[in-house]
């Protein structure tokens, strides 16, 4: 028997019961392309919060003062004042993995253009910061060393910033603002970076050298943060265990005690959400899986039903030659037929439906290659899996029964 | 000549229905030459459904020896069984258990679709040339609900005819039909074996006997009567002697 004949005969089988095939087709298809919509949702959340977090500088090591918890509910660390200039000192001649550092300041004020004022955050940073955070300038030029070292009484804003006190579209290069009461000259925008996924707008900042804000605005000896950037994002991990090293001799902390700072580069902030919307994905997953089981055990069904409505035909298919293989066979390529041919709609519709998510809800997606083929590859294995039973007890089906079955 | 197709000596099937042994054949024994039409006569219970199962090779006897073509067939393993089916034997049903939906012509080929010799153009024109034998060359597109029952009953006789059996074995092949279309189909079979095909027909009624050369008659599992018929009744002449229906 050509194995040609038997597709053939399956082929006949299914467009003859075109309606019930494709009712027992549309579990299958529902399974595959909601396994597809699935992971397309999942692996997109997934990829926008890592370029999001990417666009703040993938390389940054954040050291914090105070003990790190790492819960979600952390205890305010500007109040902590464990972090000095003399560490960010002794971590930029010690460390080998980094290539910026930058003390970091900060605090909360009322930036004021005349008649204008507007509510803000300034960081006081060095020269470096720029790199650290990959943010280039729209306008102008960054403080030099020399300006830090003066404490010089300069800043860059964000767009957001420049909007609202210079709501009339001035050049704001060169001009006197005040922040809370300091006086200050504008000397550069930042390059626009919008809003981050956490709804956090990049561009409400204002950035003046760390130590005009530390003496002149917050009059403190201490640090906030000190920011770094790794030698490349595959050394990040190492070059944090390096700061803490570095820092744990220089707090001259026993093995025994715990951290007073805490070092954290981005690639841990990127796998803590990814981990949240892994999550997540291997539930959307899961509920498609059984779906896809459902619809497994449709194919199942509507094969065991027809084998049984059959039973004469199978009969008279083996009074005329077809051996118990051929009659197996043939069910079990109507069953792989069915299933694949659902599976192939099924990743058209998970596609489609997919781009209508993206094109109408706006929701990043993301298709990954791997879930076609995996759910493709698991439908067919389903046509095998439910399509065997039923077929089996056809091949073993008695042809002198089988001939007067009614 | 006289080559014998069937061989059957001391042929017995027992089947066990609960405690007791039913003996469906106690031991009968004969052979059948190309070129005969042979009908198995015997009422309900008489084995002749037994007798059917085994001649086309469906069934296993519980003893005694089956010949087809001089291939014996105990002992065969249920794949060789299917084989010898497919190219040696014809089948005839009452109810000719057409695929529906099917065209004819698809219907005459299936059982050359479970034979790996026959190559798919052979195929065509095999089956082509068996329902043009059958009279139903212009009908070739037409599915079994599209056909009348002696249309239908053609089918199922080129179907049985396309594997170029060496005998037709067929089951009350006209036990659905009204006289008028059982005389045409026997007339049929009746042309067929003028061509030399050995036909062996399984009936209850006695006319259809009339027609064939041979009549084997079966009582409780045992041959009552095996006798040639001097007189064989032409179907085409009987035909013609109907009264004309008026519609």
């Amino acid at each position: 028997m050509r194995l040609l004949n038997l597709f053939k005969i399956a082929f006949k089988a299914i467009v003859l019961n075109k309606v019930r095939t494709l009712l027992t087709m549309l579990g299958i298809i529902i399974g595959v392309a909601a396994v597809i919509a699935m992971l397309a949702i999942g692996e997109g959340s997934k990829e926008s919060i890592r370029s999001t977090i990417s666009s703040m500088g993938s390389n940054m090591i954040t050291i914090r003062p105070g003990e790190d918890d790492r819960g979600p509910a952390r205890g305010s660390g500007g109040d902590v004042q464990t972090l000095t200039l003399n560490d960010y000192e002794v971590i930029k001649e010690k460390s080998t993995l980094l290539n910026y550092i930058t003390p970091l300041v900060n605090g909360g004020g009322q930036v004021i253009n005349g008649a204008n004022n507007w509510p803000s955050t300034i960081y006081g940073v060095n020269p470096e910061y720029l790199d650290i955070k990959v943010v280039g300038l729209q306008n102008g030029s960054m403080f030099t060393d020399a300006e830090v070292q003066s404490a010089s009484k300069v800043v860059l804003l964000g767009q957001t910033v420049v909007d609202n006190i210079f709501p009339d579209g001035e050049d704001p290069i060169g001009k006197l603002i005040r922040f809370n009461s300091i006086p200050f000259k504008v000397i550069g925008v930042l390059e626009q970076k919008g809003e981050n996924t956490f709804g956090q707008d990049q561009d409400d900042v204002v950035i003046a050298p760390f130590t005009t804000v530390q003496k002149r605005i917050l009059a403190i000896d201490y640090l906030n943060q000190i920011l770094a950037s790794a030698v490349s994002e595959d050394d990040a991990p190492e070059a944090v265990t390096e700061v803490t090293e570095i820092l744990r001799a220089q707090h001259k902390l026993l093995d025994n005690q715990n951290d007073d700072f805490s070092v954290r580069s981005m690639e841990e902030l990127i796998s803590t959400f990814s981990s949240t919307s892994e999550m997540l994905t291997v539930l959307l997953v899961a509920v498609a899986g059984i779906s896809l089981l459902i619809g497994g055990i449709g194919i199942m069904n509507i094969m065991y039903v027809s084998v049984k409505e059959r039973t004469k035909e199978i009969g008279l298919r083996m009074a005329v030659g077809g051996k118990g293989s051929d009659i197996l066979m043939q069910f079990l390529i109507e069953a792989i037929l069915i299933s694949i041919t659902g599976g192939i709609l099924g990743v058209i519709l998970g596609l489609s439906s997919t781009y209508f998510i993206e094109t109408f809800l706006q929701w990043p997606t993301s298709v990954a290659l791997y879930s076609i083929i995996i759910s493709f590859a698991v439908c067919a294995v389903t046509g095998i899996f439910f399509g065997w039973y039923p077929a089996r007890k056809a091949a073993a089906l008695d042809p002198i029964t089988a001939l007067r079955y009614e | 000549m006289n080559k014998e197709i069937i061989k059957i000596n001391d042929l017995k099937r027992e089947f066990t229905m609960g405690n007791e042994i039913v003996h469906a054949l106690r031991g009968i024994s004969f052979t059948i030459n190309e070129g005969e039409f042979v009908t198995i006569m015997g009422s309900s219970g008489s084995g002749k459904s037994t007798l059917l199962n085994i001649l086309g090779c469906l069934d296993q006897p519980t003893s005694g020896t089956y010949e087809i073509d001089n291939v014996k067939v105990k002992d065969l393993s249920r794949n060789e069984l299917a084989t010898i089916r497919n190219e040696k034997i014809g089948f005839i049903f009452q109810s000719y258990n057409l695929l529906a939906r099917t065209s004819a012509l698809e219907n005459v080929e299936l059982p050359l679709l479970y034979n790996s010799k026959v190559s798919t153009e052979e195929r065509k024109e095999r089956a082509y040339k068996a329902l043009e034998m059958v009279g139903l060359g212009d009908r070739m597109g037409h599915t079994p609900s599209q056909l009348s029952g002696g249309q239908q009953q053609r089918v199922a006789i080129a179907r049985s005819l396309v594997n170029n059996p060496v005998m037709i074995l067929a089951d009350e092949a006209t036990g659905n039909l009204d006289t008028r279309t059982s005389y045409e189909i026997m007339s049929l079979f009746q042309e067929l074996n003028e061509k030399g095909i050995t036909i062996t027909f399984v009936t209850h009624e006695p006319d259809i006997a009339t027609f064939s050369s041979r009549t084997i008659v079966l009582k409780d599992g045992n041959i009552i009567k095996d006798y040639l018929n001097k007189d064989i009744k032409s179907a085409a002449t009987e035909l013609a002697a109907l009264p004309v229906e008026d519609h």
